[in-house]
């Protein structure tokens, strides 16, 4: 009972981690083609090739209304004690192998597996799945200050492609989140099918010149290994050519497919993460500090659980190197309706997602649809639209 | 050789130590360091915002 005595002195509270258990439920993600795999040997059903995009969306989605919120936040005096926690480290950990082991049983499945076309696309759409949550694992990772966590952070990453995702995201999105600068911030009147070509292109862009600019003080050009872009790409290219090499050719356009999907996975996550809010510009031209009213929020369970507490954002973007079984809900921050798994249903359909969100935003800024970040081109037709009360 | 750290993380620059990966070798004045440079760890601050560590 030696290590209950010492938590005890470490944790003097009574306070109880409720979902400290939960957190493995995030490798339900990295095992998705094995699932896949035995409903379909149980089954028969070729159905289950697509289980990825059935357990996320699907799923997800039904027991995020079922389970509903938890608002519940650790008490200020333990969060260090919770950080230090080595536990919830090794769960983000682990997620890695799985992934690979699962990608490689992915083309094993692609090569020699006997699947028919559609049997094929539906697998390389469930490894979208695991392709987009790595790069929230990835996400989670690349934050931290450990070198050990920020090279794991690009492993995680080479799946996808995305490699410049975590200099744009700590160095880019981070500092100019909200505002009409940040190609990933999605404004009113922008749909989903809009933002994603602007901010796969600005995201990329935007990378390259933060990280030529470092490179540049550190008197070196941009084309050199030493560029975290290229090094990260360098290390999915191999990953490529040794999985062709291995299984053939075949395997090509379907971890091409994985990679775009899940990609765009990540992408329509930022979307709803902080659409339409603005920070305003201060008298001395910088914008104002990020704040809990920066960000949308959600508390539902599952989506939190699958996510590492991803949609406790206000909280992440105040505290970005703060690990995810620290992150708090905030009381100021604009919620969600719903979880991120049935949000991105909703923003795939533009209509419904305006039917849900532009009233919450609107009621967010007091019915002030001006003090929202506007899409350029739909300023106009926003103003007409949400603009007559407010104005008066 | 002074130090400045992040009112939000737990970065500090020290002047001694500099920060090579970010282009400023060791001995580098804070004063040398762009106002536009974010905190190299959190990105949520700028270097006009860092603060002297006393001591």
């Amino acid at each position: 009972m030696g290590t209950v005595a010492v938590e005890k002195e470490l944790h003097p509270a009574t306070w109880r981690d409720g979902k400290r258990y939960a957190w493995l439920l995030g490798l339900v993600v990295p095992l998705l083609p094995f699932i896949a795999w035995g409903y379909v040997q149980l089954t028969g059903l070729g159905v289950f090739w697509w289980f990825g995009p059935i357990l996320v969306f699907g799923i997800f989605s039904l027991l995020d209304v079922i389970v509903g919120t938890d608002a519940e936040n650790p008490p200020d005096s333990i969060i260090k004690w919770l950080e230090q926690d080595r536990y919830y480290r090794w769960c983000t950990y682990a997620f890695i192998p799985i992934q690979y082991a699962g990608l490689v049983f992915a083309c094993w499945l692609w090569a020699y597996g006997d699947l028919s076309t559609v049997d094929k696309v539906g697998l390389a759409f469930t490894m979208a799945m695991v392709s987009g949550i790595a790069i929230n694992t990835a996400h989670e990772l690349g934050h931290k200050r450990a070198s050990l966590e920020r090279w794991l952070s690009k492993v995680a990453l080479a799946q996808s492609g995305y490699g410049h995702f975590f200099i744009e995201h700590n160095r880019g999105h981070h500092v100019r989140v909200a505002t009409p600068e940040d190609p990933a911030s999605a404004r009113l009147g922008e749909s989903f099918w809009a933002f994603l070509p602007r901010t796969a292109w600005g995201s990329l862009r935007s990378s390259w010149d933060l990280e030529s600019e470092r490179l540049a003080r550190t008197g070196s050009r941009p084309w050199t290994i030493k560029n975290d872009i290229l090094n990260a790409w360098a290390m999915t290219l191999t990953l490529y050519v040794v999985l062709i090499a291995l299984f053939g050719w075949v395997v090509l356009p379907y971890l091409l497919i994985q990679s775009v999907a899940g990609a765009s996975l990540l992408e329509v996550v930022n979307y709803l993460e902080h659409y339409g809010l603005l920070r305003h510009r201060r008298e001395d031209g910088r914008y104002e500090l990020t704040r809990p009213e920066h960000s949308w929020n959600s508390n539902n369970v599952a989506s939190n659980v699958l996510l590492y507490h991803l949609q406790r954002h206000s909280d992440h973007h105040a505290n970005p190197t703060r690990r995810y079984q620290a992150l708090r809900h905030m009381d100021d921050a604009p919620q969600l309706p719903t979880g991120y798994a049935g949000m991105i249903v909703l923003a795939v359909v533009p209509p419904v997602w305006r039917r849900v969100m532009d009233r919450r935003l609107l009621d967010h800024y007091g019915g002030d649809v001006t003090r929202a970040n506007i899409q350029p081109r739909a300023r106009r037709r926003v103003l007409k639209r949400y603009g007559a009360g407010a104005a008066a | 050789m002074a130090r400045y750290h992040c009112p939000v993380c737990e970065y500090t620059y020290d002047e001694a130590e500099g920060n090579s990966r970010e282009g400023f070798p060791p001995g580098t004045p804070w004063s040398e360091v762009p106002d536009g440079w974010a905190c190299p760890d959190c990105g949520v601050r700028d270097k006009v915002d860092f603060e002297p560590v006393e001591g």
